[in-house]
């Protein structure tokens, strides 16, 4: 069957069958590899993207239920070439060590804050519990959502090019 | 990642587009909603349906009113959707109390209410829910629609009376004040199946327990249901003492079984242990005109 | 630009991670991302029974799909010699099953086809008849008379036991216990665990048929022990091998082994002529690739009235599934478990392990064990704990009594090994302060007389890492040195190879920062290359806490070879003696004149020009250096967990943590500490819910996430650090390491806790996981066996 799905913007039109994933359909049709997929049972979030403004678990989710439908995905997160504060955040408070995890929590952090400006610690630990991640035991990702959020401003601190190794924020106590 | 086998796709433009498509594909074909419950199923290949109906253009089923003395909820409502609305959680605090406690925050996205209940899942939150509440699920078929209580819903295991060719569309609650619910949950981690979780409802006249409901799930209880406890509770005093003794006779007719999340013996202490804190928690609410 | 550090050392210090740029873009390029032209996909057929004779295989449907293009059985390898393949421990593992399973999971068949849907669907062509024997789970019943013989496959085996294997003096300890004042003895087990890294093992081979190259991707922690062991096991040029390891999503120790389905894809590839990429699922990587820990302790420890401990004995039933893949230094067949005797001053300590096959995927060593240094840590833990209820003792002065002092360094455990450096003491008391212990024990009364379950629990660690010294430690024969190899290019920037491989540690970023630190250059300025053999220096990979003890070493003294180096290019360039030059400020400059001085960017370029050198000196400025570490290293640390637990309900609330780590020098403070948060959610998530269980026909419990349970945000408390910093005597830059401190000192502090709740209602010990249902069974008096199916 064909589908025709809005992704980061950009309208893709596919043939697919209607037993492909929408984290396949992402990954291996349409090349975008930054969201993962880390389970069978939809527990860890790895796969986690936005599904018409909602984030979803997109190994849970067929390619033929997004037809007509518009996708979000962590390579969507930047704009103009500038990163969004939820990735500053993570890069500046050391919320990532392998990455696997990252862009799930991305975009559910994205979302969250864009529903609820100003979280407590609690709040953004609820709003990440379905989603699993092996490598930072938490701490450094809840300070990484609380960083952006209190930086979740039009313009943006001047230095934001990643590229460049820089003081990190992550000794910041909450 | 494990996959799903081979399917054919169809998609509902209305309930009696959906209808025609579960007639015209027979008992072979599923009804694709949220699923959350369907689609995992499939990957593990333990459900391998020729068609599925995918139903989530049909946002006439998704809705969450009080019209004429009753809460209707939509079949399609998202598990989120119910846990943010006012108008239930206003009415039933046992809904929050019970969305908070689903799986987690971005599955309770897209899963629905109805996808849910149709899953039939013996540890499923909702059905002890709906069950305390004493609600109606209204299913559509060809020829009209018909209701069935909640605690008539559910035949078995992963088993309804949702017949093939039918739909289950709304779930009713009869609106009354003065009524206190809560529900109680033991898990081994947050998003885990319930271990064991109760919920209860309770109406008052002064310090007597004037109506009563209580559902239990994961503890293999007839119809998610603790009928003997109700009865108990009835025209008795809203007290420890009776809250005690409901819990007592509601472990008694459960019959739960040891897997790896507890022994028999700990579900069923826990049928006890939980029946109390929920009929607490729904005599604190009474009391405080909390719902 | 420079970076700014926190410590003298320059270049060290919280400086933010070079890696990050392109995993917060999602970026990263795992394995599961690679796609080739022309590549296929491979998909295993398990087996479903944990013991059972196959009797046919039939693959003739598998192979008439229209989008197969190969199915290779344990008949297919057979032919080729390639149906067993050795482990890390010196046995063997089928690579495909040719006469029996042994285990849930186990390979049987492997399917290549056009993608990975179909591959899928094949595996249900393939028809299996198998005839089921009975299963041996229950690994103390493995050696008992009757128990199946499962390694029938080895010539004359008559029984299930591997291995004896002893550590320190069995009389000596025997007359201390003899004669001690108590005795307190304890059972318990550390259970199944599976370190489940987010992504799962995978590979794509490529086999260029005319090149003669076969390059294979792998989530692999050790590239060129993998590519050295194809070489050996494949019959394959090495030189023609390339071993890849790209972004690895979590390794853990989980991604050490080579797996059977690599080799099968690598075959399928020479099969096929095309690449073949296999990444597994979930319930594959929880059923089949290596678990953790499986052993079955008794503990004894001996001490006086007064709580002076004298002695530890120990006796271990290790369970190593069906086949013995451990992966540690081979003269050390249950690794470096003789770190039992812990921290403190003993008279004399012994231990027993006695190593056993059931019917389970193999393993046991991994998930930042140490080399079974989790084991060996919970068990003198709880023993110190049992002891200080056994004589009303406070856990925390209990063990500030016996740990060693620092006077007491270099110090000889009764097992043989050599503590170098610690102030234990202090760390103690640092953690006690933070948590504020007083107060909460005081907390802890008031509330016990409201009937409130309160626990605190202390857990005091030393760990040995950072193998190893060549002489005692290979694996495989290969020993476990590691290379680096640096080149400052004409302008001054530098390329760094190392042979550890990172999977979420951020050696690009810390090993850049060693490099920095000793040429004065900016970490911006340093690219560290990893993880392709054909680019970097030979070396064991990363997994017990080695990479800084080691290959951080041998960054360190390459890039003082550069600098050593650089001092005389540079006293060419100024006209002075290299004796006349000192370094300082990141130049070298003429003593007594530092206006006369050359940064390392100016000396690279002079070093490449046609400057006159004096005899014997090579132009360039490059260095290669092979770090043969003369000794392990030993990191330690105190934790301070507090809990509440629900007496109606058994469910445990972790409330704080308190962990104070000693790693030595830390070269970039925030990854430390990152490092040490993860380690604690393995603590909580070991303590509370993870296991592995098999009911008594060998059906695996914990094959998906709905059964193997992690922990999330939420069961996770903030974590409260502190640090004390004892630098190691002996490593280039004072650093020990710090990757699996907090997995081996946390779970102890956890259930010490839990059972210090649980005390007043006379439970004395429970098994991991302390699930709702196993406190509550505890209260019973009926804690449950997590190792089996729950009846």
């Amino acid at each position: 069957m064909q589908i025709t799905v809005s992704v980061n913007g950009d309208a893709y039109t596919q043939e697919v069958e209607p037993r492909l994933l929408l984290i396949h359909f992402l990954r291996d049709e349409l090349r975008l590899t930054g969201s993962h997929w880390g389970c069978d049972t939809s527990n860890c979030g790895a796969c986690v993207v936005w599904l018409d403004e909602t984030p979803v678990k997109s190994c849970t989710v067929l390619a033929a239920m997004v037809d007509g439908h518009r996708v979000r995905t962590v390579e969507g997160l930047e704009s103009g070439g500038r990163l969004d504060p939820v990735q500053e955040g993570f890069a500046r408070c050391h919320g990532l060590q392998c990455g696997f995890c990252t862009p799930g929590m991305m975009l559910t952090a994205r979302w969250l804050l864009d529903h609820n400006p100003d979280p407590s610690a609690d709040e953004i630990r609820e709003a990440l519990s379905g989603q699993v991640c092996r490598c930072t035991g938490y701490e450094n990702i809840v300070r990484s959502v609380l960083w952006a959020a209190k930086n979740d401003i039009a313009e943006r601190p001047s230095g934001g090019d990643l590229d460049a190794t820089a003081e990190a924020d992550s000794g910041v106590r909450q | 990642m494990q996959v799903p086998a081979q399917v054919e796709y169809e998609r509902a433009t209305s309930v009696a587009h959906a209808l025609a498509l579960l007639t015209r594909y027979g008992p072979e074909a599923r009804i694709l909603a949220g699923g959350h419950s369907l689609i995992p199923m499939m990957k593990l290949r333990l459900a391998q349906p020729e068609t599925l109906i995918d139903i989530n253009g049909l946002s006439e089923l998704s809705y969450v009113t009080v019209a004429e003395g009753t809460l209707r909820i939509g079949a399609l409502t998202r598990h989120a959707q119910l846990l943010d609305s006012a108008v239930a959680g206003g009415h039933f605090a046992i809904l929050h109390d019970a969305e908070k406690v689903i799986a987690d925050p971005i599955v309770r996205n897209w899963g629905t209410i109805g996808g849910s209940l149709c899953q039939a899942d013996p540890s499923e939150d909702l059905s002890a829910a709906f069950a305390a509440l004493k609600a109606t699920m209204v299913i559509c078929h060809p020829g009209g629609t018909r209701t069935v209580p909640a605690r008539e819903f559910f035949t078995g295991p992963y088993e309804t009376v949702v017949a093939p060719a039918e739909l289950l569309t709304e779930i009713r609650i009869p609106v009354r004040a003065g009524g206190g619910s809560a529900y109680e949950k033991v898990g081994r981690r947050v998003g885990d199946w319930p271990v064991g979780a109760a919920g209860a409802a309770l109406w008052l006249a002064g310090d007597t327990v004037s109506d009563a409901g209580i559902g239990l799930t994961a503890v293999g209880a007839k119809h998610f249901a603790a009928a003997e406890a109700e009865e108990f509770l009835c025209g008795a005093p809203a007290s420890e003492e009776s809250f005690a003794r409901a819990g007592e006779i509601a472990a008694e007719h459960c019959t739960p079984s040891s897997d790896q999340r507890g022994p028999a013996e700990y579900k069923q202490h826990l049928a006890k242990e939980l029946t109390v804190r929920a009929l607490r928690r729904a005599l604190h609410r009474a009391r405080a005109g909390d719902a | 630009m420079t970076a700014v550090g926190d410590s003298p050392n320059g270049a060290y210090g919280r400086v933010r991670r070079k890696e990050d740029a392109r995993f917060v873009r999602g970026r990263g390029t795992f394995v599961d991302d690679i796609q080739l032209p022309g590549m296929l996909y491979g998909a295993v057929l398990r087996s479903p029974l944990a013991h059972a004779r196959i009797v046919s295989v039939d693959t003739l449907a598998a192979e008439a799909h229209p989008k197969v293009a190969a199915v290779i059985t344990g008949e297919t390898l057979a032919g080729m010699g390639l149906a067993w393949m050795p482990t890390l421990s010196r046995d063997v593992q089928a690579v495909l099953a040719t006469d029996k399973v042994r285990f849930q999971g186990q390979e049987v068949a492997f399917v290549v086809a056009r993608d990975r849907y179909s591959a899928r669907d094949a595996l249900e062509l393939i028809g299996v008849e198998y005839e089921p024997l009975p299963a041996v789970i229950d690994a103390t019943r493995a050696l008992g008379p009757g128990a199946p013989v499962i390694r029938d496959d080895i010539a004359g085996r008559t029984g299930n036991h591997i291995f004896d294997w002893e550590a320190g003096d069995r009389a000596a300890t025997d007359a201390v216990f003899a004669a001690a004042d108590v005795v307190v003895a304890q059972d318990m087990l550390y259970p199944r665990s599976h370190p489940a890294p987010l992504e799962t093992c995978g590979v794509v081979a490529d086999m260029d048929k005319v090149t003669g190259k076969l390059t294979i991707w792998c989530t692999s922690q050790a590239p060129h022990a993998h590519r050295t062991l194809y070489a050996m096991f494949l019959g394959l040029p090495e030189h023609k091998i390339r071993v890849v390891s790209p972004d690895i999503g979590g390794g853990f120790g989980s991604k050490v082994p080579v797996y059977p389905a690599y080799v099968c894809a690598i075959i399928g590839s020479q099969i096929t002529g095309r690449p073949v990429k296999w990444v597994e699922d979930r319930s594959e990587n929880l059923m089949s690739t290596t678990f953790a820990r499986d052993y079955h302790m008794h503990g004894e420890i001996a001490a006086t009235r007064d709580g002076t401990v004298q002695g530890l004995r120990v006796r271990v039933l290790a369970d190593h599934g069906a086949f013995n893949g451990t992966a540690q230094p081979t003269k050390f067949p249950a690794g470096f478990f003789g770190v039992f005797t812990g921290s403190y001053d003993l008279r004399a300590a012994h231990c027993q392990v006695t190593g056993v096959y059931t019917n389970k995927a193999p393993g046991g060593v991994a998930y930042s064990c140490s080399f079974r240094v989790t084991e060996a840590v919970y068990l003198v833990e709880r023993m110190m704990d049992l002891l200080a209820r056994e004589i009303g003792a406070d856990p925390a002065q209990l063990r500030l009594k016996n740990l060693l002092r620092p006077e007491q360094f270099p110090y000889r455990t009764p097992t043989g090994w050599e503590y170098d450096s610690g102030d234990y003491a202090r760390t103690l008391r640092v953690a006690l302060d933070a948590a504020d212990y007083p107060a909460l024990r005081r907390e802890q009364a008031e509330r016990r007389e409201r009937g409130e379950l309160m626990g605190i629990g202390v857990s005091f660690f030393t760990e040995a890492v950072g193998a190893g010294p060549r002489k005692h430690m290979d694996i495989l024969g290969l020993g476990m040195a590691d290379g680096a190899d640096l080149r400052v290019h004409p302008t001054g920037k530098a390329v760094l190879g190392v042979s550890c491989q990172t999977q979420g540690q951020g050696h690009e970023t810390t090993f850049a920062q060693i490099v920095a630190a000793e040429l004065g250059l900016s970490p911006d300025d340093v690219e560290v290359v990893h993880g392709d053999t054909d680019r970097t220096p030979f070396g064991l990979g990363t997994y017990g806490s080695r990479s800084t003890p080691v290959s951080g070493a041998a960054a360190a003294v390459a890039a003082r070879m550069v600098r050593e180096r650089a001092r005389i290019v540079a006293a060419a360039m100024l006209e002075a003696s290299a004796d006349d030059l000192e370094w300082a400020n990141g130049r070298w400059q003429v003593r007594g004149d530092p206006e006369q001085g050359r940064t390392i960017a100016e000396i690279a370029m002079a070093a490449h020009s046609s400057l006159e050198l004096p005899d014997g000196v090579q132009g360039h400025l490059d260095a290669a250096a092979v770090y043969d570490p003369p000794n392990l290293t030993y990191p330690y640390g105190a934790y301070i967990c507090v809990v509440d637990v629900d007496p109606g309900t058994g469910a445990v609330t972790v409330r704080r943590f308190i962990a104070v780590d000693d790693c030595g020098v830390r070269i970039n403070p925030m990854i430390v500490e990152g490092q040490i948060h993860r380690g604690l959610a393995d603590g909580v998530g070991m303590a509370l819910m993870q296991a592995i269980a098999f009911d008594t026909d060998g059906n695996c419990l914990g094959g998906s996430f709905m059964d193997y349970l992690l922990p999330t945000s939420m069961e996770c408390p903030s974590w409260e650090l502190r640090e004390t910093v004892t630098p190691c005597p002996h490593h280039p830059i004072g650093a020990k390491g710090v990757g699996e401190s907090a997995t081996v000192g946390s779970p102890a502090a956890v259930v010490n806790a839990v059972m210090d709740a649980l005390a007043p209602l006379g439970v004395r010990h429970a098994d991991m996981p302390l699930t709702p249902a196993n406190v509550w069974s505890a209260i019973q008096g009926n804690p449950l066996r997590t190792d089996l199916a729950i009846t």
